[in-house]
């Protein structure tokens, strides 16, 4: 399933997330997500694309546009070469914050979205995909 | 560096035939429509290129490479011109072009040069090509930073004007928020409205939130922060403009703000005016003709 569009964004700042935000809004429009559907997804970028900065010392958001044949969707991915995480389980728990945030973030992310997964190894860093279909 | 001790042809062309290289490129530029938008007069754009010409003659005395420091009060002139244009609107091909257009009358002149050696002529028409090139180069380095920059400055003057604390009635304060809330920027709209909440003493304060494209949890924990700094200075807050959408989402963040919202400021406005003991009435229809 090769992705119809590719962005690749660095996000190394705050204004970075700004526009990885912008970015997700206008693929979303493009593959039509309705605008309920578009916020959740621009807002899971928004936590996503911010924990990268925060916690993985920055990294790369990738935005595509993906098709199954049938359906259109949008496809985030979030890579950093960070610390990781050593226990997901507990950092997609709803208030668990290692940084004084609200400790929503990452579950939030996973609940505005059709698909989600992390991929992370201590030490080396952290990959977190989400997806989110028409 | 590409120094010419032997014979400086460039340097002899630029001395001999300053006055005419000069009128040529005028010329061009002229017919370029280089005058044509209106931001430039006539005089002025002689000047520069005057200017350009008599800070360049010496400079190419012992070499053409712009980078060295015979070269720095040309780089300097031009660096002061591409910001002057960037802030006066023109495009970067108009500013690009006053310089790349000094490239035809430099050739005309060096090969014009009765006398010279061909080998003298084409080696120099090189160098003449690749410091025009440089130059023309920086200036666009130059105009482009300058764009950035000004770009920069006001988006700093827009995030301050549009972030003013409003006083809708005494006790009574409203603070629309536009845009993104993820920047320094929070902080100072935040500040400011605290610091009018104690110095209109006011009992409520109505953040607006319509014109927040994106409330993500931290956005949400800024206004948390400063619902309850709001709260320890006397002041209830009342969220408003939370449009649907923003409302579902925050829902799956699992956000909660814990505070009174209504739909728009003006319902907003309405429980505020309840809250401090006023209410809005219609004015009695005067004289209506009995029916
Ligand atoms: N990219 C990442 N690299 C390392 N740790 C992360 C990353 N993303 C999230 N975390 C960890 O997961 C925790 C929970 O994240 P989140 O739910 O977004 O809450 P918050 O950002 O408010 O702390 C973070 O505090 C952090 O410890
Ligand atoms: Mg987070």
């Amino acid at each position: 399933m090769a992705p119809v569009t590719s962005d690749r964004m660095e996000v190394r700042s705050s204004d970075d997330v700004v526009r990885v935000r912008q970015q997700v809004r206008a693929r979303a429009l493009e593959v039509g997500l309705s605008l309920v559907d578009q916020t959740k997804i621009v807002t899971a970028a928004s936590e996503l694309a911010r924990n990268m900065l925060d916690y993985g010392g920055g990294g790369v958001a990738t935005i595509e546009v993906v098709s199954d044949g049938i359906r259109r969707g949008l496809r985030l991915v979030f890579d950093d070469q960070g610390p990781g995480i050593a226990d997901i389980q507990l950092a997609l728990k709803d208030g668990f914050t290692s940084g004084g945030g609200l400790g929503l973030g990452l579950g939030g992310a996973k609940r505005l979205c059709n698909e989600f997964s992390i991929d992370s190894k201590p030490g080396e860093g952290t990959r977190v995909t989400c997806a989110r279909w028409k | 560096m590409i120094a010419r001790p032997q014979s400086n042809l460039l340097a002899a062309t630029l001395a001999e035939q300053g006055t005419t290289i000069l009128s040529v490129w005028s010329d061009r530029l002229k017919k370029s429509g280089a005058l044509a938008s209106g931001r430039i007069r006539e005089a002025e754009l002689q000047t520069q290129c005057r200017t350009v010409l008599d800070l360049l003659t010496p400079a190419v005395k012992d070499g053409v490479d712009a980078a060295q420091p015979a070269f720095a009060p040309l780089r300097d002139f031009l660096a002061d011109l591409s910001r002057s244009r960037a802030v006066q609107g023109f495009t970067p091909s108009e500013t690009a072009t006053f310089v790349f257009s000094l490239k035809q009358p430099l050739f005309e002149a060096v090969s014009g040069t009765k006398g010279a050696d061909p080998t003298d002529v084409m080696r120099t028409t090189w160098d003449v090509t690749q410091l025009v090139d440089a130059l023309g180069l920086q200036t666009i380095e130059t105009f482009q930073k300058s764009r950035e920059e000004t770009i920069i400055r006001q988006q700093r003057e827009i995030a301050e004007l549009s972030t003013p604390v409003v006083k809708l009635w005494d006790g009574v304060l409203a603070l629309p928020l536009i845009g993104t809330l993820d920047s320094q920027r929070t902080q100072v709209v935040m500040e400011n409205l605290l610091e009018s909440i104690v110095s209109e003493s006011a009992e409520i304060a109505i953040i607006d939130i319509t014109g927040v494209p994106t409330v993500d949890t931290l956005t949400a924990q800024h206004l948390l922060k400063t619902v309850s700094a709001a709260r320890l200075m006397g002041a209830d807050c009342i969220i408003s403009g939370i449009r649907p959408q923003i409302a579902q989402t925050m829902v799956h963040l699992g956000v909660e703000l814990n505070v009174v919202s209504k739909a728009t400021l003006a319902d907003a406005f309405a429980l505020a005016l309840k809250r401090v003991g006023r209410t809005v009435v219609a004015v009695k229809a005067r004289e209506l003709p009995a029916s």
